[in-house]
């Protein structure tokens, strides 16, 4: 044999035809790209009207999670749900399969692109707020970045446990409502967990996507202390854990039939 | 490692494959192999067919039963098996939006020893498709993008679940002759279809597969030659079954009756065919609509499903 494929050179070609694919898919890229981009700012006369200060946080500080929330949940979360259902669907993930591609492998690469622009859109909608809302430079940046990279493992592997319940392309709209709007409520991306009553806040602390946009806007503002961050991590982790192996369990590589 | 060389490239024994539902697709089937050999699955729809090449494949773990190809078992020992391996499922899988160029150079990223894809495009006749998206192919072209993919890596096995299924006659052909390449190559092929015609014709052996079970096995001609040729006439008028000869006597071994037409069934075809007509020279009466054929795989597959209908 001349050349012998590696994970790396499997992942990446299997990578290169899905950003194809990604720049293809106009819907995919408006609820991909668009409307995380547009979100924030709708929100921004709503945090406008609240009582930010009075709970220890600026505008700004409520916004750049809020943006990186969306782009998590819109850009990863929601249009990688689509990806896998879809792929499923039309067998692609089954004839994947036949080939020397390992599980794993199959479900990294077809990420990889949406995952990467989710990471790119994040960091560009952090220095649009830094510029246009006063957000000083983070505190703790390690902090930070780390909540953003569990928060796209994290989303990503809880998309590919939600396509497993998604039966087409356009009920994914539906399966993916009880993530996306749990989160904006409850995990303190449209409102900040400082702002509900603190025990109530302490059991949102426990939501896949909380201990995500804590990492963030605590690294941003440095007011997370030691053991706060650690448990933030160890809250992260153990939500990624619980859906990879949820996904090893009641991942579907076919349609049923 | 290499202990396959004078082994039975696939081997199957008892193999079962019962679904989430309780359905059993396949019922305990048992067959090998040799390197080098086309080996035809033939059976109708639902006879279990895709359901145990998926498990060659290695897609799926047999619900009981042991399968070996090159040695390994192709689910648990999947890395072992794949880079030697070429699969053509029965509906190809690729994304629709992707040219059929880009399908193919992805899918030789993940091919161990891949040819360059412009070949294997050029060896199935897509060529001069390459920027055509999948989505516009014809059905019968994407069968063959998908052939294309199962040969990037030169495979020892290849799997091919109802290759010509969609193709126009000459397209069937142009993938028979590929198939007789491969195998005088020294590929091992193994391919299912409901096409007798496609058995016969490229098979080595094949096994007859019916409700889950294989229901003859052997070469074309072996599996032929367990059938009995057909002999069916119209009685002339006025005449009844008792007026022939006696039909032991003729050599036949099985008879229906349906309204005036008679069909007999006989191991000894030219001692029954001679026996009726000169009875029918004697008599002075016409033997209408007569049809006299020896076995073939045809019959020995209608025989085959009638048979076992009857059983259930």
């Amino acid at each position: 044999m001349s050349t012998v494929t590696t994970p790396a050179s499997r992942l990446g070609a299997l990578a290169r035809a899905e950003f194809t694919l990604l720049g293809r898919s106009k819907a995919t890229l408006v609820a991909a790209v668009l409307v995380p981009l547009a979100l924030p700012f709708s929100l921004r006369s709503v945090v406008d009207d609240m009582d930010v200060e009075e709970a220890g946080l600026s505008v700004g500080l409520v916004l750049l999670p809020a943006a990186v929330g969306f782009a998590l949940l819109f850009g990863v979360y929601g249009a990688l749900v689509a990806i896998y259902t879809s792929r499923r669907e039309e067998l692609v993930l089954k004839r994947l399969r036949t080939g020397e591609l390992r599980d794993v492998e199959i479900l990294c690469g077809t990420a990889l692109p949406i995952g990467a622009t989710g990471l790119t859109q994040s960091l560009v909608l952090v220095a649009a707020s830094t510029v246009l809302l006063d957000v000083p430079a983070p505190h703790a940046p390690h902090l930070a970045a780390l909540g953003l990279l569990l928060g796209l493992v994290l989303c990503a592997a809880l998309a590919a446990v939600t396509a497993a319940v998604t039966r087409t392309v356009e009920s994914a709209q539906v399966t993916t409502l009880p993530f996306v709007i749990i989160s904006m409520v409850l995990s303190g991306v449209a409102v900040p967990l400082e702002m509900l009553p603190d025990t109530f806040a302490s059991v949102c602390e426990l939501l896949p996507l909380s201990p995500v946009i804590t990492l963030v806007r605590g690294g941003w503002a440095g007011t997370l202390s030691a053991y706060e961050a650690l448990g933030a991590i160890g809250t992260a982790v153990a939500w990624t854990v619980l859906a990879v192996f949820a996904v090893q369990r009641w991942f579907r590589w076919e349609p049923r039939r | 490692m290499n202990t396959d060389e004078h082994e039975h490239v696939i081997e199957v024994t008892g193999l079962r494959r019962v679904y989430g539902g309780g359905f059993e697709a396949v019922r305990g089937i048992s067959f090998a192999v040799d390197r080098g050999e086309v080996f035809a699955l033939l059976g109708t729809n639902g006879a279990g067919k895709t359901s145990t090449v998926e498990l060659l494949e290695g897609l799926a773990p047999p619900s009981d039963g042991r399968i070996r190809v090159l040695g390994h078992d192709p689910y648990t020992e999947r890395a072992a098996v794949r880079p030697r391996t070429g699969v053509m499922l029965q509906e190809g899988g690729f994304p629709s939006e992707l040219t059929v160029d880009e399908t193919a150079r992805m899918w030789a990223g993940c091919v161990s020893g891949a040819r360059p894809p412009l070949e294997v495009l050029e060896l199935v006749g897509l060529a001069r498709r390459t920027g055509v998206r999948v989505k516009q192919l014809s059905g019968g072209e994407r069968r063959r993008l998908d052939l294309a993919l199962a040969l990037l890596g030169d495979p020892e096995v290849l799997f091919l679940d109802e290759p010509t299924t969609g193709l126009d006659a000459e397209g069937r052909r142009d993938t028979w002759e590929l198939v007789r390449t491969l195998r005088d190559r020294g590929t091992t092929v193994l391919l299912t279809t409901h096409y007798l015609e496609e058995a016969e014709d490229l098979a080595d052996r094949l096994a007859i597969l019916h409700e889950g079970r294989i229901a003859a096995t052997g070469t074309p001609a072996e599996v032929t030659a367990a059938q009995p040729a057909r002999i069916s006439f119209e009685l002339p008028e006025g005449y009844f079954v008792g007026d022939l000869p006696p039909l032991g006597e003729l050599g036949v071994s099985g008879h229906e009756i349906d309204g005036n037409v008679v069909r007999l069934r006989t191991r000894e075809l030219q001692r029954t065919a001679t026996g009726l007509l000169v009875w029918a020279e004697r008599a002075g009466v016409e033997l209408r609509r007569l049809d006299v054929r020896s076995a073939s795989l045809e019959e020995a597959f209608l025989g085959i499903a009638a048979r076992e209908e009857v059983a259930v």
